[in-house]
């Protein structure tokens, strides 16, 4: 009898006190959701592949289609293959950074047509061999392939069985650097780093601790910012000299980096797809949103506004 | 062998001191009476068929060295891989237009991300037309507490309270909670299906025949080899997350509720049929719930597999605390990575406890119901009482964290992720610079005495050679059905045009596994000695065990830079946590009265280790060796993100490159068929070693 009577004294005094708070002010109903202006926008999915220099990209303008287009962005954390494979069923609108990937766009653009090509970004991208800073200052003539031989035996690890190691890393990137040792006649072996971070970490310690490192790398990415990577000059491209993998001895080619979105995006009439498509910046812009993510550990979401807000032109031209 | 053998009697003879010393001391040291060199080689023609196959497996190796390895470029493919990317595109031409596709797999798809929308939208993300969930933190606080009151108790209450606040506070309440939701999904969708399949294999053997196989292969296979083409079936997000989940967790949860089901007394089993019970009724009223703790246990493991999964599931935009975890090792900061983590640490934590102590009081329960119980009937009713005041408490805080926006968006402050970031971060970068000489060091060492030399041995010979070795080594460890095993799997491995890989990743597997038993004993045995250290060294096993892999790769690199030592570092850290309980397990089980008849003969400390209690705990050395082989095997492609390389290494390009996808999926399957070979020969290794 106790027991109950005690229950119902405290359900009493909690309910008095719900009522007593409800009269002061604060409460949900009242603080609406964030309404935009133009409400024919809709839901934007934006893939997100995972690499800093793209969310720089997908933030700032996955930013500017929620502030200003009223747009519900959905970012989607994918790897590019994935990204690609969720155009057909209208699960991601738009890859805002694409690098080549010709056999990609060969079976979705070509083949199932349900994604089209929306624009280069204005990015260059560079891929090839890279050096540490201090090495290139130390030995000059290293940045020239034909007389990395002289150094192979520097750059002799515990993964290199006797010859000069060759740091491949991301598995995300074609290479054909298993031909190029090859045809070139270098005296180097191809190690799989295995992760861009794992590529990284070790140019970073290479810099810092002076050691002896070669390996692919790229631009765009902010690591480059950090340690501004040497890049070691291959034989030049030239048009259809990587035609035959096998026999490839040039330099990779510059890519322009693009924009790629779902075909039902494109004849869609949202207001995002136009931003997509108009959405063009420099190598630099990048770099520096990326810095503030990376090296500054700020939210892609606080980095790309704190861009905008410095650069109010550049993006008020994408949403004309 | 026969060093231990020798140990083992001498053991005996301590216990045994007259009469055992008197029959040694008559039979002097050639122990074999009736001698004659037939008789040795019928004794010992496991060690003989052994010696023969390593010697002639040296010559071959010196002789033909580098010949028909079958080693396969970094870009070249196989039919077979070309077959895999045609079936995969096959199947994304027939997604649109399919029967099965609308009929089976829309419904599945639609309705788990369903399931998650409608939860996430209770608890986690914003509601439609809210700001907010439509229950806030608040809310989630109090009735995960009441929740776990009412199930498992006050003291575990007060554990999720804590853990759950913490969440809030290292700043993830939202990808915590969702990690929460799609485990429970998972689990229940487990539950659903792992109950009726256990019992279904428990009672029919050819049932078990046919789904035994398949557990191993979900349990085995890397997720990574068929992540794309899940995403492909079930879309991008919560379902494919969820599928993908429940394939690794579902057969631990079958397994056991097998084996639950399987030791049910028969005696009980017959005393009900002849009761003329029917089949249903003996299932529902005596084996179910004779089986019930163990089935619980099964729960448990589900649920921990299921919470490994969670960074996984982020490739394919799963929801959760692997975004966090993975976002931080992009930009390699080491200390957002490890608080994210240990979140999930945490969350590992407070759902094994919690499931353990609602299975052990639903069983005091049940007594207490029965009347036989210590507790009485004032217990329960003070209790129930507490229930409904919670209930009450619970209705209140739900409603009012909807009402009020500080109750239902958790607050920024007090910020405890971002401190302890960045100590963690410093003490990273302290304890790098500090051992990054002695790491070198011990890399190089380790590549240039173990790692080069059994990988040239293994990947440089002739793969016939290498097959043969693999059966010579089956059939002298194993019995003859463990050489078709291993006959098999040598088939599949061929078949998918990795052997020279598969040979190389053995040799990481092998020696990552030697030094798993080497750590495992060392610390093991310290732990079996002193209840002290056990209770120190205990959590931090238990934290490993839990912690994602992606939070330590980054130290880990920075440690030993991306080499195959780094990737063997990685299966360190994963498989000794298990074989080291495993250990101390063994030598705390030793019998107390073997231990104090040595003591009593005035040995060394040193000598009671290697004399009597690691022989005596020899069963559990091996049973560790054997799941220290399958944890490793378990980290071959995380091991393939840090410069592993072979099967790993394919695997991961496989999942990131189109192109390479059958690459990738025969590099699965490879792993998968290495593992089930390695296993069958470990377990009946220890079937005849450890039980000597």
């Amino acid at each position: 009898m106790n027991r109950t009577a005690k229950t119902k004294a405290l359900g009493a005094l909690a309910l008095t006190a719900v009522l007593g708070l409800t009269a002061c002010g604060g409460d949900i109903s009242s603080a609406s959701p964030a309404s935009g202006s133009a409400a024919n926008c809709g839901t934007f999915n934006l893939a997100v592949n995972p690499w800093v220099g793209y969310e720089a990209d997908a933030y700032v303008v996955g930013t500017l289609a929620k502030e200003k287009l009223g747009c519900t962005v959905n970012y989607k954390t994918l790897k590019e293959e994935v990204a690609w494979q969720g155009f057909g069923s209208g699960e991601v609108d738009a890859v805002i950074e694409n690098w080549g990937h010709p056999d990609l766009t060969e079976k979705y653009i070509t083949q199932q047509k349900t994604a089209v090509d929306a624009g280069l970004t204005g990015n260059t991208g560079v891929i090839g061999w890279f050096v540490p800073p201090w090495m290139a200052k130390q030995y000059p003539d290293i940045t020239d392939s034909k007389n990395l031989n002289k150094y192979a035996d520097l750059f002799k690890t515990s993964e290199s069985g006797g010859q000069g190691q060759l740091l491949d890393g991301d598995p995300s990137f074609v290479t054909n650097d298993e031909a190029l040792v090859k045809n070139l006649g270098l005296n180097f072996k191809v190690v799989y780093a295995g992760s861009e971070p794992a590529l990284i970490q070790a140019f970073r310690q290479a810099e810092q601790n002076h050691t002896p490192l070669i390996g692919y790398f790229y631009d765009p990415q902010w690591f480059m910012a950090e340690v501004p990577l040497v890049k070691v000059n291959l034989p030049a491209y030239t048009d259809g000299c990587d035609a035959d993998a096998a026999k490839v001895a040039c330099d990779y080619p510059k890519y322009d980096l693009n924009k790629i979105a779902s075909t039902k995006f494109a004849n869609s009439g949202s207001p995002a797809y136009q931003l997509v498509k108009k959405f063009s910046w420099t190598n630099q812009d990048q770099n520096t949103v990326a810095g503030y993510i990376a090296r500054d550990g700020m939210t892609p979401e606080a980095a790309a506004k704190k861009w905008i807000d410095a650069n109010p032109d550049k993006a008020a031209a994408w949403l004309k | 062998m026969s060093t231990m053998a020798t140990d083992c009697d001498r053991v005996d003879t301590a216990a045994i001191p007259p009469g055992g010393a008197r029959e040694r001391a008559s039979e002097p040291a050639t122990r074999p009476p009736t001698g004659g060199p037939r008789a040795f080689t019928r004794r010992h023609w496991r060690s003989l068929v052994g010696a023969a196959v390593v010697a002639a497996w040296l010559v071959l190796w010196a002789l033909l060295r580098g010949t028909q390895t079958l080693e396969l470029g970094g870009a070249e493919k196989t039919d077979v891989h070309v077959w895999f990317n045609g079936l995969r595109d096959g199947f994304d031409a027939a997604r649109a237009n399919s029967a099965f596709f609308e009929y089976v797999v829309q419904p599945i798809t639609n309705g788990l991300n369903g399931t998650v929308a409608f939860l996430q939208h209770l608890a986690s993300q914003p509601s439609v037309g809210r700001p907010v969930p439509e229950v806030g933190w608040l809310g989630v606080v109090v009735l995960l507490a009441w929740l776990t009151f009412t199930f498992a108790g006050v003291r575990l209450m007060l554990l999720v309270a804590a853990c759950v606040l913490l969440f809030g506070f290292f700043g993830y309440w939202q990808q915590s909670i969702d990690t929460l939701i799609v485990t429970f999904v998972a689990v229940l969708v487990c539950v659903l299906l792992g109950l009726p399949l256990g019992i279904l294999t428990a009672r029919n053997a050819r049932v078990a025949a046919v789904v035994t196989p398949v557990l191993d292969l979900m349990q085995t296979l890397p997720s990574f080899a068929y992540l794309a083409p899940l995403a492909l079936v079930f879309g991008i997000g919560p379902a494919a997350a969820i599928v993908t989940t429940v394939i690794y967790s579902l057969p631990p949860l079958v397994r056991i509720t097998e084996h639950g089901i399987r030791n049910v007394s028969p005696v009980t089993l017959e005393a009900v049929a002849s009761m003329g019970g029917t089949a249903w009724q003996t299932l529902a009223k005596v084996e179910l719930p004779m089986a019930r703790r163990t089935i619980v246990v099964g729960v448990n493991q589900c649920t921990m597999a299921a919470l490994s999964m969670a960074t996984i599931a982020t490739l394919i935009n799963g929801p959760g605390l692997g975004g966090p975890v993975l976002q931080a090792l992009q930009s390699l900061d080491v200390g957002s990575a490890f608080v994210s983590g240990l979140a999930i640490v945490l969350m590992a934590i407070m759902l094994d406890r919690t499931t353990t102590a609602a299975s052990e009081r639903s069983g005091i329960e049940a007594r207490v119901q029965r009347g036989t119980g210590p507790a009485g009937l004032r217990g329960a009713r003070g209790r129930r009482a507490a229930v409904v005041i919670g209930a009450v408490l619970t209705a209140v805080a739900v409603y009012l964290s909807r009402t009020y926006l500080a109750l239902a968006k958790f607050p920024p402050s007090p910020d405890l992720g971002t401190p302890l970031a960045k100590a963690v971060s410093a003490a990273t970068a302290w304890a790098v610079g500090t051992l990054s000489g002695f790491t070198g060091w011990l890399k190089d060492a380790v590549t240039a005495v173990l790692v080069n030399p059994l990988e040239s041995l293994l990947a440089q010979s002739p793969w016939w050679v290498m097959a043969l070795v693999l059966l010579g080594v089956a059939l002298a460890l194993g019995r003859w059905r463990t050489a078709l095993v291993t006959l098999a799997c040598e088939a599949v491995i061929l078949g998918t045009g990795l052997w020279n890989e598969s040979m190389k990743t053995l040799a990481t597997t092998l020696v990552a596994t030697l030094l798993v038993v080497v750590a495992a004993v060392a610390v093991g045995v310290l732990m079996g000695r002193s209840r002290l250290v056990d209770s120190i060294v205990r959590p931090v096993l238990d934290a490993f065990q839990t912690i994602p892999p992606f939070v330590y790769l980054v130290p880990a690199l920075a440690l030993f830079g991306p080499t195959r030592f780094t990737a063997i570092a990685a299966a360190l850290a994963y498989g000794v946590p298990i074989a080291t309980k495993l250990v101390a397990d063994g030598i705390r089980g030793v019998s107390p009265v073997a231990v104090e008849a040595s003591e009593s003969m005035g040995t060394t400390t040193w000598q009671m280790v290697s004399k009597v209690q690691l022989p005596m705990a020899r069963a559990a050395v091996v049973l560790a060796a054997n799941q220290g082989l399958l944890y490793v095997l378990a980290m071959v492609v995380v091991g393939g993100l840090v410069g592993g390389g072979g099967l790993g290494y394919l695997v991961v390009s496989g999942f990131s490159q189109g192109q390479l996808f059958g690459k990738g999926l025969a590099a699965g399957i490879a792993i998968t068929a290495l593992g089930i070979m390695l296993d069958r020969i470990a377990q009946h290794a220890a079937a005849r070693f450890g039980s000597a």
